[in-house]
């Protein structure tokens, strides 16, 4: 298989392209950009569209129209776009529209920096717009993730009725890394609910997410929480690397898993006892393993380029059976490799283990 | 076997093109590899700086903070990495542009005058592949001939005549290395 | 014996939610006789507004979406992308248009995009209880205008035909009124041209349609219709603003 070397924005385009995705409606922020300018090169070529809208809000309603009617569609932007294009992420998950969504997170909260965050965990993953709604979020880790879980999220976004996000930051969209393309593939739409125009059925397709009698909106509710109950218990994605023999292990996704990637194989190399746990799908959260691991007297440290927000979650997940404990950086700085290290250390000689 | 490489310099030297033609070039090895960028908020001119990693096994950070290597363009370039290089490892630097004579225990420093041979290759903007040819022929990083078929992906096809001068440039900073 | 009078096959045969005395069901009576007019209901796809309209998708029988305030033309900027031979049109009251999706439509019609807006102005908030709209009249009360609007604090209607008029992407803009049967006739045909425009594959179509709002603006049924043509066409001047070339569909 041919390697090539992409960024990870453009092996993000490249994927979704390959995966069938022929409409995109985007509008221009940093450090997202790789996306709709490769897109505006790149649609023409497989006879999509690409079309810059006036702003965020716009472009997401124009995913609403496009994803409503049955197309393979992709918007992306960054952290403050990504706050914008809540109300149009809200309806879509009301109406039960397929699309994806990228957010090549910067820092917040505000106008915030350009640097890598992931300060957006919380919006993604518990809500974002109004509403009990939920997404199906992946985390890539590398650009070949990039590649593989772009195609993913618009089989699963189809599959389910509902917009998937994929959570990358600035590292993981600017980084250069060799990636495998699959083929081109061409999808052809099997979606009896889509607004196409009737052509003879004898009912029309109703798009819509307003259930103004009470009990209507009940309804939709319930059939809403029971399609994220088989996410749940479906579509959990991790990778766990040495966590069985470990004392202790390190929970971290996308850029930050990287760096403590690195820390551990330096750590090891020194015969310490610890695991790297990287949830490749941040809802839903891998809950299960936790709690298992926990259970077997792992002690855990989770790593996030923000002030702690996944930490929540694996508190949750492991429910005061061992010990959690968290090392942030703050918006605009990455953690480095020797700080990792450094407090991993800290952390087994204190359980006395290393 | 992880080397880990800083390519800095002015916007407009070319050090994001050499970084990721060693990126590209340990790729074509084999290897696995990784190029990350870091440029001032500019968009022309200003500093850039770029992180490269060519490892045999998968790259963790991609963000090099203690490189094995350094590949410095001018003297502000220099002034703020040389001090986190490791032991034993190597910087090339752009002698043309500085004047301080770096000395730095237990890490082989080897200076180029890139502006003025690559003058003297008659195009003032191959400084870039001298010193990147100097690097290879103090590290073997990656070999040159991986760089020269990076070359032919990396450049778009209407400067594909200038891959024999950028081959000499790098021949002659190789050279300049070996000697 | 030739039928001259007929329940359109676009509108679903179901009661509407609107007050008494409102026009919003004429112009939805006039929109289905278009699409059956010009034989497009089987590739007809409706946007709905948030506003009085918002429940629009349940009065006719085409597909449907319903958009988020003020989003249609951006909503169905994305249905005609995918479906380009589908006919596309977007329902929209004033607020939803000329206020919260004033980039939306402003953007939709500079773009050309080829879909057909009803634009529906009766200067007011209706669904939301009367509230001032962006097309509300100077000195006119409403409940967030309660001394009147006072343009000296919160400025000028806004003419939306006039202002996209001022762009190279419309088609056709025209501005009718329903207040008696003959406006209603010509609404008709200007709506009827409006889907014929986007049928030729002419760009981007608006109908502006004053209308009325009997509740809101306290008046009895009579009263608004009357208040239409005394008040609201003298300052919201009918007429085209943009006109098509060589659409097919106008039987003048």
């Amino acid at each position: 298989m041919e390697r090539v070397m992409m960024k990870g924005n453009e092996a993000l385009a490249e994927g979704a392209i390959r995966a069938g995705c022929r409409f995109f409606f985007g509008y221009p922020i940093t450090p997202q950009n790789e996306i709709p300018e490769y897109m505006a090169r790149r649609m023409p070529e497989v006879g999509g569209v690409f079309l810059q809208a006036e702003s965020e809000v716009s472009a997401i309603n124009m995913v609403y129209g496009a994803g409503g009617a049955g197309g393979r569609v992709l918007t992306s932007s960054s952290s403050p776009g990504i706050s914008l294009k809540q109300e149009g992420v809200s309806y879509m998950a009301g109406a039960q529209v397929p699309c994806v969504i990228v957010n090549v997170a910067r820092g917040g909260p505000g106008l915030g920096g350009l640097t890598p965050s992931q300060s957006d965990y919380f919006q993604a993953t518990k809500g974002g717009g109004h509403g009990d709604y939920r997404l199906l979020v992946y985390a890539p880790g590398n650009a070949q993730e990039m590649v593989d879980l772009i195609g993913l999220a618009f089989d699963k976004a189809e599959a389910y009725r509902n917009p998937v996000m994929i959570l990358s930051d600035a590292i993981m969209g600017q980084m250069m890394e060799p990636v495998v393309l699959p083929p081109l593939r061409e999808v052809a739409p099997d979606k009896p609910w889509a607004t196409t125009g009737k052509h003879g059925r004898s009912t029309p397709n109703v798009i819509n997410s307003l259930g103004i009698v009470g009990e209507d909106l009940e309804r939709i509710n319930i059939e809403l929480q029971e399609k994220y109950a088989r996410m749940a218990a479906d579509e959990v994605r991790y990778e766990a690397d040495g966590v069985e023999d470990a004392d202790l292990v390190v929970v971290a996704y996308g850029t930050s898993s990287r760096v403590v990637r690195s820390a551990i194989s330096r750590l090891r190399q020194e015969k310490m006892k610890v695991g790297l746990l990287r949830p490749i799908t941040l809802w839903p959260f891998p809950q299960q393993v936790l709690a298992e691991l926990a259970a077997a007297g792992k002690r855990f440290l989770v790593v996030e380029m923000s002030t702690g927000q996944m930490v929540e979650d694996v508190i949750l997940s492991v429910n005061d059976r061992s010990k959690v404990t968290f090392f942030g950086k703050l918006n605009g700085t990455v953690p480095t490799v020797k700080e990792v290290y450094d407090r991993i250390r800290s952390l087994l000689s204190e359980g006395g283990e290393g | 076997m992880t080397n880990e490489i800083v390519c800095a310099g002015f916007g407009g030297q070319g050090v994001m093109l050499i970084g990721q033609l060693l990126a590209y070039g340990g790729m074509l090895e084999g290897k696995e590899v990784t190029w990350f960028p870091s440029y001032g908020p500019e968009m022309r001119g200003g500093t850039a700086n770029c992180s490269v990693v060519i490892s045999d096994q998968p790259v963790g950070s991609p963000i090099v903070a203690e490189p094995d290597g350094l590949i410095a363009m001018n003297g502000p370039s220099l002034a703020r990495f040389k001090a986190a290089v490791k032991p034993g490892g190597v910087i090339v630097y752009n002698s043309s542009l500085v004047t301080e004579t770096p000395e730095l225990p237990g890490v082989k420093i080897c200076a180029v005058p890139a502006n003025e041979l690559a003058r003297e290759l008659g195009n003032d903007k191959i400084g870039n592949m001298v010193v990147l040819g100097a690097f290879l022929g103090l590290t073997k990083a990656v070999a040159v001939s991986s760089i020269e078929t990076a070359l032919q992906q990396v450049l778009p096809a209407r400067r594909h005549h200038l891959i024999p001068l950028n081959s000499a440039a790098l021949q002659k900073g190789f050279s300049i290395a070996e000697a | 014996m030739k039928k001259i009078f007929a329940y359109p096959c676009a509108l679903a045969k179901k009661r509407t939610h609107y007050c008494p005395g409102c026009t919003h069901g004429i112009i939805h009576r006039l929109v289905a006789e278009a699409i059956d007019d010009l034989e497009i209901q089987e590739r007809t796809i409706g946007i709905a507004p948030v506003g009085c309209a918002v429940l629009a998708y349940e009065y006719f029988d085409v597909d449907f979406q319903e958009a988020a305030h003020g989003r249609a033309p951006a909503v169905a900027t994305g249905v005609k992308r995918v479906h380009p031979e589908a006919i596309v049109f977007s329902y929209q009251g004033d607020g939803d248009l000329a206020s919260i999706g004033m980039a939306e439509i402003i953007h939709a019609a500079t773009r050309g995009e080829n879909i057909t807006v009803i634009f529906v102005n009766n200067t007011v908030y209706g669904m939301t209880g009367g509230q001032m709209a962006p097309t509300t009249l100077p000195g006119q009360k409403t409940t967030t205008s309660p001394y009147g609007r006072d343009t000296a604090t919160v400025g000028y209607p806004i003419r939306v035909c006039e202002l996209l008029a001022t762009l190279d992407g419309p088609a056709y803009l025209e501005r009718v009124s329903v207040h008696d049967p003959q406006h209603i006739i010509k609404a008709g045909r200007a709506i009827r041209k409006a889907f014929a425009t986007q049928v030729a594959g002419k760009g981007f179509s608006l109908v502006e349609v004053l209308s009325s709002c009997p509740t809101n603006w306290g008046m009895t049924p009579t009263q608004s219709l009357n208040h239409i043509k005394e008040t609201l066409v003298p300052y919201y001047p009918l007429g085209v603003y943009r006109a098509p070339e060589e659409v097919t569909g106008d039987d003048e």
